[in-house]
């Protein structure tokens, strides 16, 4: 890279959600290799701030930027910079955890061969190969989490969004995810985690979403 | 154009390998238009001059049969936000899934419905002129039912609402579509009512995935 890639600025953010404000004067700073860990109770708005980044919602207030570029107005490159893990792994019952793989690297734009080298790294990384060519119906949760998490490593983003990644899977598999976060932290790469586990990650950002509910839900609650 | 064919092939592959949709769109076609002769009773002349308009009103009702699940199962397991995400526009997305359905519904439709013309009496002569119909008129019939499909997502008894909504835009491709049928028994010529189904065609063709995209990123808020 000639210039170093600008970091993801957030300023005076807020979220509304049909007529509750969920967060509101949240500010971050996204730099490469950095890291950002929410935590929050249930409802204090990890998801929405996530899908907020990814440009699936948009702020009710405040800004939202890549170095100087509100996202908003280059939306459509916005998207190929970011992976999104949400809650749901969007797995088909119907297709095997390779064609699946291949498809999501065409949605992306990338023509990927079902035995490219790539695609068998990110089935490796997560461990999934006995199952590669299994219909997914026949796949666990935990197996099917990671099958969404291997999406991550086949076709490369600057920037990760990971709704509970965490979430069913096993000790070793936790420490494959934590591997795979540490190394694309280490070639430059960003991700935002939303958990309520406790993970430990070397310099990570903390952003704690209760502090930043709106003043009436405080004195309610 | 990785993106589209991607999405395209990979609906196709579902509706291949779940193969319910097509044998059930074309088994309600076949019991739909089989009712009729029992129903009215096998007077060839009554037959003769209603023949038509059965056909295609059953093929109407086999194709909104399909088009609940058009988005549902997406938009279920998360499958609309990668969609949302991805480098296709989401318009291009619903273009895509609309080919998909036409393919796997109403192709086989069109293709069956010579075997159907004869259950009805059809003037042999007409029978051409009704395939070729419903070649062009089935189009429209996937892309006016996506925006319905779109439009009720995540409603309660989303199938009972559709055919509210889609129904009566289906009535110009029926007017149509059947009018050239009964055109071309009357020797009259059926070029013209052919031309404005393919208009119709054309006209779903730039505007449905518009406003389905348009109901669709509604929906992911």
């Amino acid at each position: 890279m000639t210039e170093p890639a600008p970091d993801l600025v957030a300023e005076d953010l807020a979220c509304r959600r049909g007529e509750r404000l969920v967060f509101a004067g949240l500010s971050f700073r996204l730099p490469p290799g950095g890291a950002l860990m929410l935590t929050g109770a249930n409802g204090s708005g990890k998801t929405s701030l996530l899908r907020l980044i990814a440009g699936l919602i948009a702020p009710a207030a405040g800004r939202l930027a890549w170095g100087a570029t509100p996202i908003a107005d280059d939306a459509a490159e916005h998207r190929t910079r970011l992976h999104y893990v949400g809650h749901q792994d969007g797995v088909k019952p119907g297709l095997t955890p390779r064609e699946t793989l291949a498809f999501w690297a065409a949605l992306r734009g990338k023509e990927v061969r079902r035995n490219a080298p790539a695609l068998a790294a990110a089935l490796a990384a997560f461990a999934l190969e006995p199952v590669v060519d299994w219909p997914c119906r026949w796949l666990s949760a935990g197996q099917r989490r990671r099958l969404a998490l291997a999406r991550l490593l086949v076709i490369p983003a600057p920037l990760w969004l990971l709704d509970e990644p965490f979430s069913g899977l096993d000790d070793d598999n936790r420490v494959r995810l934590e591997q795979a976060i540490g190394a694309h932290r280490a070639a430059g790469g960003r991700v935002a985690l939303a958990t309520h586990m406790a993970i430990e990650m070397a310099d990570a950002g903390r952003l704690a979403l209760d502090a930043f509910a709106p003043a009436h839900s405080v004195a309610n609650g | 154009m990785a993106a589209f064919i991607g999405l395209f092939r990979r609906d196709l592959r579902l509706a291949a390998r779940q193969g319910g949709d097509t044998s059930l769109v074309l088994g309600f076609f076949v019991i739909a238009v089989v009712l009729f002769p029992l129903g009215v009773g096998p007077e060839p002349a009554v037959l003769q001059r209603i023949g038509a308009g059965i056909v295609w009103v059953a093929a109407l009702l086999a194709a909104l049969l399909s088009l609940d699940r058009l988005f549902q199962s997406d938009y279920q397991d998360g499958g609309l936000e990668l969609l949302a995400l991805s480098s296709l526009p989401l318009e291009l997305a619903v273009l895509a899934k609309c080919a998909a359905h036409w393919v796997a519904t109403g192709l086989p439709l069109a293709l069956i419905s010579p075997f159907l013309a004869f259950l009805v009496d059809l003037d042999p002569e007409a029978i051409p002129t009704l395939t070729l119909g419903l070649l062009i008129g089935t189009p429209a019939l996937s892309l006016i039912g996506s925006v319905g499909a779109a439009l009720t997502l995540g409603a309660r008894r989303q199938g009972a609402l559709l055919s509210l909504l889609v129904l009566p835009l289906y009535v110009p491709p029926l007017v149509f579509g059947a009018g050239a049928v009964e055109a071309s028994v009357a020797g009259t010529g059926a070029r013209a009512h052919l031309l404005i189904l393919g208009a119709l065609t054309l006209a779903a063709l730039p505007l449905c995935p518009w406003a389905s995209a348009a109901a669709l990123r509604q929906a992911l808020e």
